[in-house]
């Protein structure tokens, strides 16, 4: 790792005062992928601003039909919540299957979604929910806010604060993960708003995208019959060591059958 | 160099160290605590596993000024943490050494700190709840069945009931 300067604000407005005056700096919250990164000396930050601490990006709140969970929030955080737990029971779910227990234990849900990593698992939940990612400047939403390999509409010294999930009629998160990494090979969140059907498909492109023809079918007849006829184009998808972009655009159809059938077995 | 505080083990403890210092660096280097492995460096294999403010954490993937302020318990506090006299074992150094749930020994102490960890959630674990506990942690002996084991063992021992 090369030398850095750690600092550690009070408020986040003091972590906002930092990053304005060091331009080099980067934020640190869990730090599950920014610590590796440095050690790999893949990043050459001056500053470390740490937010993982700030009790502004704490807490899990249910505000009528909306699920506000703070940036700083652990994976094991949001796994164990009762309110998370009986308002959005996928989205506990997924956060248990993050990484292992130690990565869940430090890793957040904001700097999971600023770092938008193609085979994260988060990404694909805030996308099929359509939720909210608040700054402290603004809020932008998911279909607007996640734009291909780690790349997000987020300026350069913004910091996400809070994600507003609409809570959905059901959702399910099925998941095929890279054995050792526990990474999403493929994943696949589907909520259902009743009106409308989102799917979400997270490791299987350079970045989270929704599986537009997945939502019709589901709309016209919600079921795992409506997806069997349906394929996915394997142009475009991950190709690497661990499985081929056919492979993916397989596991694709495979994880969103299994998410729906989790729906139709009335499990929640 | 800064001077980082936090408390080891019950005891408050103090080391100069720069800002890029892992934990990990931290315990074995400036406090001696060579318990704490370093296996991978890449926050695969767990042999570093710590717990900060409670909770199982790979050290070699955390800065120690990150941890300042902050109560750490390594492999060489759990025992007295049990026992303070440190006359016996931890149940769970027990439960690793009568179950023979390790070959080289080198990922143990991480691996008895993500148990430790592990029965805090599950007191009773399933062999499911088991093997998903220890996702963060490798072995490259033993196979894995003696550490299920050895950590059903921990689990009724940590109970009170008769183990067998």
């Amino acid at each position: 790792m090369y030398e850095l300067t750690y600092l550690k604000p009070k408020s986040l407005s003091e972590a906002a005062g930092y990053l304005a005056s060091h331009p080099e700096a980067k934020l640190i919250s869990g730090g599950m992928t920014l610590i590796p990164t440095l050690k790999q000396r893949l990043a050459r930050p001056s500053h470390l601003v740490d937010i993982g601490h700030l009790s502004e990006l704490k807490g899990i709140t249910l505000q009528g039909d909306r699920l506000s969970i703070g940036a700083a929030t652990a994976h094991v955080e949001v796994s164990r919540s009762e309110v998370v737990r009986k308002a959005l029971p996928a989205l506990a779910e997924l956060a248990g299957e993050i990484g292992d227990p130690q990565v869940r234990n430090r890793g957040t849900l904001g700097g999971s979604l600023a770092n938008n990593d193609p085979a994260a698992d988060y990404p694909s939940a805030a996308l099929a929910l359509g939720a909210e990612i608040v700054t402290d400047r603004k809020t932008h939403k998911a279909d607007d806010f996640f734009q291909g390999v780690f790349a997000t509409s987020l300026e350069e010294g913004e910091i996400v604060t809070r994600v507003v999930f609409p809570l959905p009629r059901r959702a399910a998160y099925a998941k095929f993960p890279h054995p050792a990494s526990g990474y999403a090979m493929t994943g696949v969140f589907v909520a259902d708003f009743g009106s409308s059907i989102r799917v979400a498909v997270t490791g299987a492109g350079p970045g989270v995208f929704r599986w537009t023809a997945a939502e019709e079918a589901l709309t016209r007849s919600f079921g795992a019959a409506a997806l069997s006829p349906l394929s996915v184009d394997a142009e475009g998808l991950n190709a690497d060591l661990h499985a081929p972009a056919a492979y993916r655009a397989n596991l694709v159809k495979v994880m969103a059958i299994r998410a729906v059938e989790t729906l139709q077995g009335a499990r929640r | 160099m800064t001077k980082v505080q936090m408390k080891v083990n019950g005891r408050s403890v103090s080391a100069d160290a720069e800002d890029r210092t892992l934990l990990s660096d931290f315990l074995r280097d400036g406090l001696g605590l060579t318990g704490t492995h370093v296996g991978c460096d890449t926050s695969q294999c767990g042999c570093c596993t710590v717990h900060v403010d409670g909770r199982a954490i790979k050290s070699c993937t955390l800065l120690a000024v990150q941890a300042a302020g902050a109560e750490v318990l390594t492999i060489e506090g759990l025992a007295p943490s049990y026992d303070p006299r440190g006359e016996r074992l931890h149940p769970i150094q027990q439960a690793f050494s009568e179950c023979h749930a390790l070959q080289c020994g080198f990922c143990t102490p991480g691996m008895i700190m993500a148990v430790a960890g592990l029965l805090k959630e599950h007191p009773a674990p399933t062999d499911a709840q088991i093997i998903r506990g220890l996702e963060g942690n490798l072995c490259r002996c033993t196979g894995y069945i003696n550490i299920i084991k050895a950590v059903k063992e921990a689990a009724k021992a940590m109970q009170g009931a008769p183990a067998g």
